[in-house]
């Protein structure tokens, strides 16, 4: 499924202003394929109703247990495991229900032609069940977790399902991207930078003029304002990227389409704690949860430029950086340690044991304690020329 | 033994050591009072062949001046009994240690023939009032009335009145006897309370119906125990129970246990469950085992018998002639031969000794049992429904076993769920010879064995060394020719292990029963409550099926819920004993008697009396769906119209029948599995 010919995409081409509501679907050609999986599934359950057999279907396993590391492709992948929802189990039957009723939904979009957020797919199938006091969905977390399983169980993505999740991460840099059919100067975004979209794919994101010769991704808001400001992706011409903690798939798919389809390096900046270690793990490797997508997400070329445990030493910082580590996080930072693609790394070995030699965390932040620019004009470029990054 | 020391008197002995023999208290020498005298009436009634009518009579002369004084009572019971012949009765009532039943080795009630003259004597002491015995031992003849005193330093009686009187209530069998005791005592309300040994005496021979007028006024068992001082060792045990937690004893006595008596204005009424009486039960020779040294030189001393041979046969039971070559020849010395022709009279101590030494070394066999007459399965059933408002009884007799060269037989019986409290350790009442035993519970074997036996095996909780908790009457009785009581005043049965095995492989018998239907009812429950789930989701995904596919929604629904109903069909199950599905109906239960389970319909209550195949209407409720009484194994011709098509047997039943130990081997009633109902009475009857 994650196979993608970006070749041919012309479907959004003849986009006219005048009638924005009429404009075909950037999908038609993979709906009628969603649709028909989509069919396949009631059918099942409706000829097994109808024969007195349970009605059942499979569902790929999305668990640790079902992922592979695949050493040689540096990447996570799904393993075969699938595990069956019956709706004659006890355990089973409202989430066997509640995956046909976003069926339905699904199924009704792309008849309308009409995407939904995440949020709108849940109020689309919340209701009362008849008879009774109980929703359909408790809450919004119920829902989004039915919809990965269909993704996994009909082979389709989620922007082939018409449904997206809310936009978070944001890009400037030496680069022109057009969006649905609209063109956008990421090297003129003033402070705001471009919002990075839920939806990445060449059908609706083609790129133009790519100079840069980098990425550098950031792991939050906040410090990407600081590069912003300080033009740091004009003086050494990059493209400058956030994605507010863990990257969404839409930015991490951006990252990966830069990086495949024009050769940008990436280099990483976050925190150092177990929960940047892990947004570098998921940037690099992929995500257990998402392992059936690492292959257009996954960027094993991905480095680690800071912050480094040795970083309080070699910067110099004052005492008042150092946020202790919880027992939260000491066990968390032993978890990755154990993960395969850690664990054969001896110099993530090295980082991690040095900070937990350190007994605390550091924040990208704490570098303004040393000066205001001081991780643009001083912290950054030193470590980009001398390569010092972790791999 | 001082008791056995025959020159001191032993009324003297017993004037001073009231306590060993049950008088240790006002509030206890009440009870033992009565409990002698019905104890007494039963064996009676049951030797003549009579089915007994009692009558339990306290009426307060003077009421107690405070909780912790005592009053004064006159206590009258009267039976329906043989009677006892006039010259016998100053013997039966005025002296001590007199009586037919200390020298035999036969199972009855009474053993050391105590009781009734040592109430007697207590009264007198007390209240210096003479007991007043009216006894009519033929039909159609005046009754005796005599009053009788006793000079206790003589051990004799002395009579005081006696003359004939018409004056004698008519009862069933034209003949009874009738014994008023005057006595300082007190009335309370209680787990060791008049009520609760006669409730207790109710269950275990439901062949017996118990009248009891109480007096007007009685205080309760906490006023009484809060105040009083506990005296002496014995009975101190269940006044620290129930003072340790007066909350739980006064909840108990508040909750009735007995459910099935009928009220009158003035009186309990404990109506007869079975018109049967138990059998007639065979006394026995000593066996060997069961003899110590000292007894063995009293019978070689006390024998008519004059050879050694006719000794071992006719004074022991399981001595054949083989076995006494085989002793007196392994007793012989190089001084004395001894054979089985030597001469009793020429055996000396040191060859007696030696006889005896060899005789607890042979292989013997173990002594006979048909001496036993155990309460059976039916009769525990019967007493236990008529006795506690549960809604699962289970009930398993052991084969006999042997203690100490005396055979015995142990039953239980346990009732559970229905309206007894489910937050409470369960209660334990324990019978010896059908005598219910109400003091020193935590002392007796029949309370050991049920705190060693693991109930959370049946699901029940347990704390450690506790009875288990929960909904749950425990009935545990044991038959023998000699019941070893810890003491002469009989509330408790000693611990050896044989009787600890036996009573601990009962109640596993039971437990395991209640175990399977505990199972097998939260199983449907949980099927119950799955159905409702499938329900609820069915419907949607009929509708989201038809958008998806365009099938009518109503088709698949249909088709779903029928699925739903087929898999979660446990829930409309009816069980067996063993938690065996056994049809799938609902509705129309039946009470039965099978294989020693009854299981009541929680909710519907005992089915209608006579004409009796009328369906216990199923009242389906969430929480329990168990509603359907339980049907037999058995088809029964005319409920077999009233089963639904849903009955058939072809059903799968999930989960296999568990092996269950056979029951009742020495069933005494010897007709094929009887069947009972419940009458509206609450008691229970036969169905031909």
């Amino acid at each position: 499924m994650a196979k993608k010919t970006t070749g041919k995409k012309t479907a959004t081409k003849a986009a006219s202003p005048p009638t924005p509501a009429k404009r075909e679907s950037p999908w038609a050609h993979r709906d009628t394929k969603t649709a028909a999986s989509l069919q396949t599934l009631a059918d099942a359950v409706v000829k097994s109703a109808l024969s007195g057999r349970e009605p059942k279907f499979d569902v790929p396993t999305r668990a640790a247990s079902n992922t592979r590391w695949n050493k040689s492709r540096g990447i996570l992948q799904m393993g075969p495991a699938v595990s069956s929802r019956e709706l004659f189990n006890l355990g089973q039957a409202r989430n066997f229900m509640q995956t046909l009723l976003h069926g339905q939904g699904i199924q009704a979009l792309i008849a309308e032609g009409k995407t939904s957020s995440l949020r709108g797919m849940f109020y689309k199938g919340l209701h009362t069940i008849q008879g009774t006091k109980e929703k359909t969905f408790d809450d919004q977390t119920e829902s989004d977790k039915v919809l990965e399983d269909l993704e996994v169980t009909l082979g389709a993505l989620r922007e082939e399902l018409h449904v997206f999740a809310k936009k978070r991460g944001t890009m400037v840099g030496n680069i022109t991207v057009i969006d649905s059919g609209d063109e956008i100067n990421c090297r003129r975004m003033g402070s705001g930078g471009y919002a990075i979209p839920s939806i990445c794919e060449p059908e609706v994101i083609q790129f133009k003029d790519v100079g840069a010769d980098f990425i550098l991704h950031v792991e939050k808001d906040t410090v990407w304002q600081r590069f912003n400001e300080d033009r740091f992706w004009e003086t050494h011409n990059c493209i400058l990227t956030e994605g507010s903690g863990q990257p969404t798939r839409g930015v991490r798919r951006m990252l990966h389409r830069l990086h495949k389809e024009h050769g940008l390096p990436v280099v990483c900046l976050l925190d150092c704690d177990p929960w940047g270690h892990y947004i570098y793990s998921v940037i690099k490797q992929g995500s257990i949860s998402l392992a059936f997508e690492s292959e257009r997400l996954a960027i094993p070329e991905a480095k680690f430029l800071g912050i480094r445990a040795k970083d309080y030493e070699q910067c110099e910082l004052s005492d008042d950086v150092q946020i202790t580590l919880n027992d939260r996080d000491i066990a968390r930072a032993k978890q990755i340690q154990e993960y395969p693609w850690f664990k054969d790394n001896r110099q993530w070995q090295r980082e991690i044991n040095k900070m937990l030699a350190n007994g605390f965390k550091m924040e990208v932040e704490s570098l303004i304690t040393k000066d205001i620019s001081y991780v643009t004009e001083t912290y950054v470029p030193e470590r980009l020329k001398a390569e010092d990054w972790l791999g | 033994m001082a008791l056995k020391q025959r020159d001191i008197s032993v009324s003297e002995f017993f004037a001073k050591n009231r306590h060993l023999l049950g008088f240790d208290n006002p509030r206890k020498a009440l009870l033992t009072t009565i409990k002698e005298a019905v104890d007494n009436s039963l064996d009676a009634c049951e030797e003549a062949g009579i089915l007994p009518d009692i009558e339990v009579r306290i009426e307060e002369l003077v009421a107690p001046p405070s909780p912790t004084k005592p009053g004064r009572y006159r206590i009258t019971i009267t039976d329906n009994g043989p009677g006892i012949v006039r010259k016998q009765i100053e013997n039966i009532f005025g002296r001590l240690l007199y009586g037919s039943k200390f020298h035999r080795l036969k199972m009855s009630r009474g053993q050391q023939g105590i009781g009734i003259s040592a109430a007697g004597m207590y009264g007198l002491m007390t209240t210096g009032k003479p007991m007043v015995i009216h006894s009519k031992p033929h039909k159609g003849k005046p009754a005796h009335h005599i009053e009788l005193a006793m000079d206790t330093s003589k051990n004799k009686p002395e009579v005081t009145v006696d003359v004939e009187t018409d004056e004698f209530p008519a009862t069933s069998s034209g003949t009874g006897t009738r014994v008023a005791i005057e006595l300082e005592g007190r009335y309370v309300r209680g787990k060791t309370s008049v009520e609760a040994y006669l409730e207790q005496t109710a269950i275990a021979n439901p062949h017996a119906e118990i009248v009891f007028i109480p007096p007007d006024k009685a205080f309760t068992a906490e006023d009484a125990e809060s105040a009083e001082g506990d005296q002496g060792v014995f009975g101190s045990d269940s006044t620290a129970s129930a003072s340790a937690s007066p909350a739980l004893s006064a909840e108990r006595s508040e909750r009735p246990a007995v459910v099935r008596t009928t009220e009158h204005a003035d009186r309990i009424v404990y109506p007869r469950a079975v018109a049967e009486l138990p059998p007639e039960t065979e006394e026995i020779r000593p066996h060997p085992y069961g003899v110590e040294l000292g007894r063995f030189l009293q019978m070689l001393k006390n024998t008519e018998e004059k050879q050694l041979t006719g000794f071992f046969k006719n004074e022991f039971c399981r001595v054949p002639p083989a076995v006494v070559a085989e002793v007196t020849k392994s007793a012989s010395s190089k001084a004395k031969t001894l054979t089985g022709g030597t001469y009793v009279s020429t055996v000396d101590h040191a060859a007696a000794e030696r006889l005896y030494r060899a005789l607890q070394d042979a292989k013997l066999r173990s002594p006979p049992t048909d001496c036993l007459a155990p309460m059976g399965v039916r009769t525990m059933l019967a007493g236990m429904l008529k006795g506690v408002k549960a809604e699962f009884y289970a009930a398993s007799t052991r084969d006999p076993a042997v203690y100490r060269g005396n055979p015995f037989q142990i039953e239980a019986a346990i009732a559970f769920g229905g309206e007894l409290a489910g937050d409470q350790p369960a209660r334990v009442i324990r019978f010896a010879n059908r005598v219910p035993l109400l003091y020193q519970q935590s002392a007796c074997s029949a309370f050991k064995s049920v705190t060693e036996t693991a109930w959370k095996n049946y699901g029940l909780s347990q704390p450690r060394g506790s009875a288990p908790v929960g909904p749950l009457v425990v009935m545990i009785h044991m038959a023998s020719v000699w019941v070893p009581f810890t003491s002469e005043s009989k509330e408790a049965i000693a611990d050896y292990d044989e009787i600890r095995k036996e009573m601990k492989l009962a109640l596993q018998e039971c437990g395991r029963k209640l175990g399977s239907y505990v199972r097998r009812r939260q199983r449907m429950k949980r099927e119950s409550e799955k159905r409702d789930v499938f329900e609820r989701y069915i419907g949607e995904i009929a509708k989201s099926c038809e958008a998806l596919t365009g099938t009518q929604a109503a088709q698949v629904y249909d088709a779903l819920l029928k699925q739903a109903k087929r898999r979660t069909e446990i829930a409309d199950a009816v069980l067996d004993e063993d938690g065996k599905i056994i049809a799938f109906a609902d509705g129309n239960g039946r009470l039965d008697d099978d294989d020693g389970v009854i299981i009541v319909d929680p909710n519907g209550g005992p089915p209608p009396p006579a004409g009796g195949d009328a369906p216990a209407k199923a009242k389906p409720s969430a929480d329990e769906p168990t509603t359907p009484a339980k049907k037999s194994k058995r088809p029964r011709a005319a409920a077999a119209p009233k089963q639904s098509p849903a009955a058939t047997p072809g059903k799968k039943t999930p989960g296999k029948k568990k092996s269950s130990a056979p029951t009742t081997p020495t069933e005494p009633t010897k007709q094929p599995k009887p069947r009972m109902r419940l009458g509206a009475d609450g008691t229970l009857f036969e169905v031909a």
